[in-house]
């Protein structure tokens, strides 16, 4: 079998795949050229151990099913190549850290959804179809501001990243507030009570001890951090104002 | 293995700031009380306040009194560093070139007041 890969392999990586309840499991896989750590966990899915639970979808970094832990770094595995992370020939591959596991490398996301709705990551129109379409400013500061969290795929790499979120369990996380500072500055919503007043609770914008471990590891090149420093100005000024 | 991987992860210079601005919070924060202990003793028992004084003459003491200066230096710079990355709504070139000149600027005041003393 395998006649698309009658290349003979000189090369096998090691790989150590965590899996449930912390148990590690090795294995042998042939390397090849072009590798991501996605092909890893397939070939292993699908030549050694069919057992094997792991999510992914687009395969070209635009769904954000693929993430794990990949040497203790959150990645999106599918645009992440193997040469980039195999420390001589081993990597390590678990799943994603602060979501509770459902098997082998897959992790119940609901957390991470639940926290983006509890930060009103939802739309908040004003205007009705009969309305005519609103004008936005692509120039101005709020849309500049907007623009730059625009492009989260949902992954949760930052969420996983985040030693915050590690130690309070009710932290709504980076990719949460993040969308919440999107959509306060965009010209379309008109959330922005609820919006400051779901990110300055407990859980909220204050919590942030700006490690930036968001930052540093959105495969996006998103910057969730400086978005949360943004909320915890907004709700400062908004708090002041109010005089409360 | 998983300890040493729990490093490699937040290895980066913004944990590193973030972290560093912890210990020497902390730090800080178990020295203050022997600090005023020994400064009570100035109106509790002056002479053993005295026999105190003469150990700072040793090296090692010295060296730990470089420690505490360094620890809040590096607190009062970490203060400002978070202060400035989230209060100030610069983008990050900004904020690196206003760092850049506060610490230049210290850097010269600093040598003047030594040439000064
Ligand atoms: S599989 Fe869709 S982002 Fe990786």
């Amino acid at each position: 079998m395998g006649s698309l890969f009658t290349v003979t392999n000189t090369r096998f990586l090691e790989v150590t795949v965590e899996r449930d309840e912390g148990k590690s499991q090795a294995f042998r896989v042939p390397a090849y050229e072009n590798q991501t750590v996605l092909d890893v966990v397939s070939w292993i899915q699908q030549n050694a151990d069919p057992t094997l639970s792991y999510r992914f979808a687009c395969r070209v970094g635009m769904c954000g099913s693929c993430a794990m832990m990949v040497n203790g770094v959150p990645r999106w595995t599918c645009r992440t190549h193997i040469s980039k992370v195999l420390e001589g020939e081993a990597v390590t591959i678990g799943p994603l850290l602060n979501l509770p596991v459902v098997k082998d490398l897959v992790v119940d996301m609901d957390p991470f959804f639940d926290k983006w709705v509890a930060a009103e990551g939802v739309h908040h129109g004003g205007l009705t179809r009969d309305d005519p379409i609103a004008a936005v400013d692509e120039e101005s500061a709020a849309r500049v501001e907007a623009n730059a969290g625009i492009e989260c795929i949902n992954c949760s790499v930052c969420y996983a990243a985040c030693d915050t979120v590690a130690g309070n369990p009710d932290y709504l996380g980076p990719a949460a507030l993040q969308r919440a500072w999107t959509l306060l500055n965009d010209a379309k919503d008109e959330g922005r009570i609820a919006i400051l007043d779901a990110v300055s609770g407990s859980g909220g914008c204050h919590n942030c001890h700006s490690m930036g471990s968001c930052t540093t590891y959105c495969p996006n090149e998103l910057d969730p951090m400086s978005a949360i420093a943004g909320l915890k100005r907004e709700t400062a000024k908004s708090f002041f104002r109010r005089g409360r | 293995m998983s300890m040493a991987r729990g490093i490699t992860s937040r290895a980066h210079p913004l944990w590193l700031a973030y972290i560093l601005h912890r210990i020497s919070g902390l730090a800080l924060a178990l020295f203050l009380p022997l600090h005023f202990w020994v400064l009570a003793l100035a109106l509790t028992d002056p002479a053993r306040l005295d026999g105190f004084l003469t150990l700072t003459d040793n090296g090692v003491v010295k060296l730990a009194e470089f420690g505490l200066v360094f620890l809040l230096a590096v607190h009062m710079f970490g203060g400002l560093r978070v202060m400035a990355m989230e209060w100030l709504p610069w983008s990050a070139p900004q904020k690196t070139l206003a760092a850049a000149a506060a610490a230049l600027s210290f850097l010269i005041a600093t040598l003047f007041f030594l040439q000064a003393i």
